[in-house]
């Protein structure tokens, strides 16, 4: 079958697919069934008959929790692992959100529930999938539930509650968690789409990648590609935060420049030290010319991993906003693995002689020889990403490094 | 690659480090592949190795690996081969 581009109205409803870039939130505030409808017209047929996994595919949708990978990839191997592996599959959405500096899932699940269902159901039904769960904070469940009970088919969808730690939405956690209540990573040598829930083929994506596969179900990939780019196509949502006049979920088309979602957000781009681009475990960058985009040359983009803008204003000092980072990302270590649980405690504490007064010229080499000894050696990628986060300041902030090394620091959060 | 592996590896050595409390036996029955970090926790001894949690073996280590595995006391240690 032949997808029309954009102008894919729906068959037999006057809901008309989303122009421009406002297109999870375009059925308003606390959208209950009925607006949901009205908007974007009823889902399960349509394009959805076409086969999801192609749709996806042509659509070029990547994860929006924080890796970015090709959303159909995983559905494809999950698909591709059913009946080679013991017991159908199950599909996780993953509504954790563990991210400090993220709200956007949580505003999603808040204002668009049904458009996450809607992802889910098609999701679980492409793959015949044998369980179906929402996983996300207890905050996030009255207005889930709500939902649920809004439409019957949604019935079979089993909620779970996420704790509020950080690391309990990395994907062998968000199954753990499920499996056994306690939701931390565990070692992994094969794939979760392979063996993942009780040993069958896991489908984990992210509430939001849910919601634009809700959209690309009913509208088809080219409407999903009219916003974005070749290579970054879709939209996006960015939680902004930090120093800027009011924090705020926007949702920006692939391949905006960074400093144009600094200005939607009432920031001037000139005025800021940094912005952290990504979460804790994104990195800092210097905004210039970067653009927000899942691909691409990566002197050109920066990642936008879970959604996070962080900016931080030209007053404060980005090691010690780094530091404090750090110290919480090591209390957020989960314990199980040696190098994580030793490294990211030390990593820290160097971190913290540098940002708050320790002149010692080794403390650089120091860093660097501790960032290599814990990235890469872990379950998870929490120390990676700890890691990416302390290597980006370090590179970032060069001259407030040199500063404080020479004893001072000429921002007016200062060194006490 | 390093030395001890040469070029074609005759299979990879994974670290469940979940698991892995470090005992330091396969540190010592591996000094070629693997040395001892700040904790005691074993680490790669080629520093430019990408994966640090799965660690190449050249044939010539099979018995000494094979022998890692089998001692270590909280079974951390498993050997991945070639497809």
């Amino acid at each position: 079958m032949t997808i029309s581009p954009a102008s894919a109205a729906f068959r037999g409803t006057n809901a008309a697919a989303p122009e421009g870039n406002n297109r999870l939130f375009a059925a308003g505030a606390y959208a209950n069934y009925r607006s949901h409808l009205l908007t974007y017209g009823p889902a399960g047929t349509g394009y959805a008959t076409a086969g999801l996994l192609e749709l996806l595919e042509a659509s070029g949708l990547t994860g929006r929790g924080g890796a970015g990978f090709a959303a159909w990839r995983k559905a494809a191997a999950t698909a591709a692992a059913r009946g080679r592996f013991g017991g159908g599959p199950v599909v996780i959405a993953n509504g954790a959100e563990g991210e400090p500096l993220s709200f956007k899932d949580r505003t999603l699940l808040h204002h668009a529930p049904h458009l996450v269902l809607d992802g889910l159901l098609a999701a679980a039904d492409a793959l015949a999938a044998s369980r179906v769960y929402l996983y996300t904070a207890a905050s996030n469940l009255p207005p889930v539930r709500q939902a649920i009970g809004e439409r019957p088919e949604a019935g079979r969808i089993r909620l779970v509650e996420a704790p509020d730690t950080f690391i309990s939405g990395e994907a062998s956690a968000v199954v753990n968690a499920i499996e056994s209540g306690s939701a931390t990573p565990v070692d992994r040598i094969g794939r979760l789409t392979e063996h993942g829930f009780k040993g069958r083929p896991t489908l984990v994506q992210n509430v939001e990648t849910l919601a634009h596969l809700g959209l690309i179900a009913r509208f088809g990939p080219d409407w999903f590609r009219s916003a974005g780019t070749e290579r970054d196509p879709g939209t996006r949502l960015v939680s902004v935060s930090g120093d800027v006049p009011a924090e705020q979920v926007l949702e920006v088309a692939g391949e905006t420049p960074l400093v144009d979602v600094l200005r939607a957000a009432g920031a001037d781009p000139s005025a800021l030290s940094g912005v952290l681009v990504g979460g804790f475990h994104g990195r800092w960058v210097d905004p210039g010319n970067l653009l927000l985009s899942a691909a691409g040359p990566a002197q050109e983009i920066v990642r936008p991993g879970a959604g996070v803008v962080f900016a931080l204003g030209s007053h404060r000092c980005g090691l010690a906003e780094t530091a404090r980072i750090a110290a919480y990302l090591a209390t957020q270590s989960a314990g199980k693995c040696g190098p994580c649980r030793f490294g990211l405690p030390a990593l820290s504490a160097t971190l913290d002689r540098l940002a708050y007064g320790g002149a010692d010229p080794a403390l650089l080499p120091e860093l660097r020889r501790l960032q290599s000894m814990v990235a890469g050696r872990g379950s998870c990628h929490h120390p990676d990403g700890t890691v990416q986060l302390t290597a980006s300041a370090l590179a970032v902030f060069a001259d407030d490094v040199d500063r404080h090394l020479a004893g001072y620091c000429n921002r007016k959060e200062l060194l006490s | 690659m390093s030395a001890a592996t040469g070029p074609e590896p005759a299979g990879h050595l994974h670290i469940n480090w979940t698991r892995c409390d470090g005992r330091g036996i396969c540190t010592e029955l591996l000094p070629s592949l693997l040395i001892r970090d700040d904790w005691g926790y074993p680490l790669a001894a080629d520093p430019e190795l990408a994966e640090k949690s799965r660690i190449p073996f050249g044939r010539a280590s099979e018995r000494d690996v094979a022998d890692a595995v089998a001692l270590c006391p909280r079974l951390a240690l498993t050997v991945l081969r070639p497809r």
